[in-house]
């Protein structure tokens, strides 16, 4: 490890931390329905998008038909993609005359891309056309971001609210997400991303000659305008089979910065918009804290076991970090941090290999989505899942001193607790009982790329990446069909079996009437507090996965020390 | 739940024009006209034939260039599929193929000092990096600069101009494009 790489990692963290503000008051002036200085341009546009869709502005929906709504509207655009990948050979934009895909390859490329993880068992830039990037992908990368925003602005309308059945409208929460939050972003990053060397076109490879003679064909596309909100929507989807890493997707040192950056903000803004709606910023703050603990015990690890190098490598008298599936314009430091940051969110894009990373460097990634990707998190996943976690919390503490728990002047009870853990336990479930099926089944072991403890972890980490929505993978598992079918129905329970207990929690907590604050409240925006936020999430994360984990990573650092090579 | 699913289908139809057709058509249109070197590839044209990509990294072989990293991209520095060999540090594969590319550089560098750089004997991520550390290029120096019959302190001196450091002193690791030291080396003017 190195100053020089440390300071990267902080000022990285500091530039989230002034943005935090600021992107969070303009989101609750946003969902709060308020006027923004955009407004001028934007408020027709909206009005004119709701007028097409029949949506009617000031109709406010119980938990219920919020989800509903949630989930027609996943089930449309999941089918409308499935169809535009099965037919994109006959449609425009194609100028490589790619094939259309095929019908279990379509399916789980649908399902990642509605559900926000982004998993890809193709390659774009050998077997998607533009079309299907722009309109299909690309824009999928919009709405499922603004669907999970949506989803936790009313969860945070339930904790918020006090005495009523509703939660707001889903499809105005949907529109102004998408028009006047990521888009204005994405227009003005986008644009920059062009000029730092982004390739933004429409037409065919270019064929190129080297000066020696070596003969190669340089892909295009409209790559900038995607991979802008491929991180701000934390959807991590490449454009290209190397994501981050291909330096088409990111030139320079500084655009990584700007993507790292991208991935955190509206995580972090939705952090201070969640006090402005409580109308206690403290309680947004104390949870900013929760997850920046978190976000630098992650990298610490993944940096210092980069840095320390592959030992066996050393024995060949070659000294260093480790290079393996790293870029030399990043290096360990930025490839350490980008692994990190892809992982506490449900992004999942990646600048370098994690399947290639040290045995606990490749721990680090696991870890963090099987917490849940709650630092910062997924675009709106990731609060509500902390506040899954924060409703947890309150409850243990509560049986602590013995007393009825409340949080924000609600009292949890029965009701809020069971949904709490029916969001908790999905993702264990999900993950290790498909891992356990896959490792002892030929097709889940036909295509490993490693053998030994690290092929177990290409296994485990493929159930832990799709059920999490994340979207990042041990590269090397290849596609067949019982992946595609799995992981697809995988990544489908993990979006939905997680998002609709939140919204129950949230109709369940509207409905309560508000207790005045006594002097045996618990305070939820104090230093004890966030320890014990965190110690629940390290605890229920370890008692459920540190068997699996201890199978994969864990064992695999062990033998790695006695020099052992499968 | 009918309701929804006809509001479903609008709003997905106009969220399609806007998102999915009007921005990236637009932003294509901006960036040709405002960034157009950039938005087409960054491509590299000597005498008016395009030799690669400033941003994409190819394949050397001859002893009078400077190489680059192994790649896992297809045959070698293919864009058209790029990737990583994805193996784990425990991997015999990977212990092997280090083994062999270490042995093939040292037999090409005969005059090179000590062992080669930790990137020179590891793949990149993407397959098509374009760069190399300042190390691995001052190590392959000796070569090239026999293969030329040019001083080692000439070329030296020449990798030391192309050396890009980190971003603001602090972003990234510095590093030394391929394709632009090679162009130098020959002399080469681009258009």
């Amino acid at each position: 490890m190195t100053v020089i790489g440390w300071i990267q990692a902080i000022v990285f963290f500091l530039l989230v931390l002034a943005l935090t503000k600021p992107i969070g008051s303009y989101m609750f002036r946003v969902f709060d329905g308020q006027k923004t200085w955009l407004s001028p341009l934007l408020r027709p546009v909206e009005r004119l998008i709701y007028r097409i869709g029949g949506v009617r502005e000031d109709e406010e929906m119980t938990w219920y038909a919020y989800a509903f709504a949630m989930l027609a509207f996943s089930v449309v655009s999941f089918a409308y993609l499935y169809v535009l990948l099965r037919t994109q050979k006959w449609l425009p934009f194609n100028p490589q005359h790619f094939d259309n895909m095929t019908p279990d390859l379509a399916f789980n490329t649908a399902i990642s891309f509605t559900t926000n993880t982004n998993w890809q068992f193709y390659s774009g830039e050998n077997a998607l056309s533009y079309l299907s990037q722009m309109a299909g992908l690309a824009w999928h990368n919009f709405v499922s971001a603004g669907v999970g925003i949506a989803i936790a602005v009313a969860v945070v309308r339930g904790v918020a609210r006090t005495s009523v059945k509703t939660l707001g409208n889903f499809w105005v929460d949907l529109t102004r997400c998408c028009l006047y939050v990521l888009l204005p972003i994405s227009i003005v990053v986008g644009l920059y991303f062009v000029a730092a060397g982004m390739p933004q076109n429409l037409h065919a490879y270019q064929d190129a000659v080297s000066i020696e003679g070596f003969k190669q064909t340089l892909t295009g596309g409209p790559m900038a305008s995607q991979e802008v909100i491929k991180e701000l929507g934390t959807n991590g989807g490449g454009f290209v089979n190397a994501n981050s890493a291909s330096p088409n997707e990111n030139p320079t040192a500084l655009t990584n910065l700007v993507e790292l950056v991208l991935i955190f903000l509206l995580g972090a803004g939705l952090t201070y918009t969640y006090g402005k709606m409580v109308k206690d910023t403290r309680q947004g703050w104390a949870i900013f804290t929760a997850m920046a603990i978190l976000f630098f015990a992650g990298f610490m690890l993944a940096y210092w076991a980069e840095a320390q190098g592959n030992p066996l490598v050393h024995a060949m008298g070659v000294a260093g970090g480790n290079m393996e599936g790293k870029e030399c314009r990043f290096g360990i430091s930025a490839s350490a941090l980008f692994a990190t940051v892809t992982t506490d969110t449900s992004c999942g894009a990646v600048n370098s290999w994690h399947d290639s990373f040290m045995p606990l460097g490749g721990l680090v990634p696991l870890v963090n989505m099987q917490l849940g990707e709650i630092v910062f998190g997924g675009v709106g996943s990731g609060l509500y899942g902390m506040i899954v976690f924060v409703v947890l919390t309150v409850f243990i503490a509560g049986l602590m001193v013995g007393r009825t728990p409340e949080y924000l002047g609600k009292k949890i009870e029965r009701r809020e607790v069971q949904f709490a853990i029916l969001a908790a336990l999905v993702t264990p479930v999900l993950c290790l009982v498909p891992t356990a099926v896959a490792a002892i089944i030929p097709p889940g072991l036909a295509t490993l790329n490693n053998g030994g403890p690290h092929g177990f972890s290409e296994i485990l980490y493929a159930f832990t990446s799709t059920n999490a929505n994340n979207g990042s993978a041990f590269g090397g598992l290849g596609p067949n069909l019982f992946y595609n079918i799995v992981t697809g129905t995988n990544m489908m329970f993990g979006r939905f079996a997680v998002a609709i207990p939140a919204l129950a929690l949230a109709g369940a907590l509207a409905g309560k009437t508000s207790v005045p604050e006594g002097p045996g409240t618990f305070t939820t925006h104090s230093g004890i507090f966030v320890a014990l936020l965190i110690g629940v999430i390290v605890i229920v994360g370890a008692l459920t996965f540190l068997p699996a984990d201890s199978l994969g990573p864990i064992v695999e650092h062990l033998l790695l020390l006695q020099g052992n090579t499968y | 739940m009918i309701k929804h699913l006809g509001t479903s289908l609008r709003m997905t139809i106009v969220s399609i024009v806007l998102l999915g057709l009007i921005y990236p058509l637009a932003m294509t249109a901006i960036a040709q006209v405002a960034f157009p070197k950039q938005a087409n590839g960054s491509l590299v044209t000597v005498n008016g034939k395009v030799v690669g990509s400033w941003i994409v990294g190819q394949l050397w072989s001859k002893p009078q260039y400077f190489q680059g990293r192994p790649s896992a991209a297809g045959k070698g520095y293919d864009p058209t599929n790029t990737g990583g060999t994805n193996y784990g540090a425990t991997s015999k594969k990977l212990i092997d193929s280090t083994k062999a590319t270490i042995a093939t550089l040292e037999k090409q560098n005969p005059d090179a000092s000590g062992p080669p750089p930790m990137d020179l004997v590891t793949s990149s991520a993407s397959g098509i990096d374009p760069d190399i550390s300042p190390d691995a290029a001052y190590w392959e120096a000796p070569r090239v600069a026999k293969a030329r019959k040019m001083s080692i302190a000439a070329v030296n001196a020449l990798v030391a101009q192309h050396v890009q450091g980190r971003t603001f002193g602090f972003l990234g690791e510095p590093h030394v494009n391929v394709l632009e030291l090679n162009l130098a080396l020959d002399g080469l003017k681009t258009d």
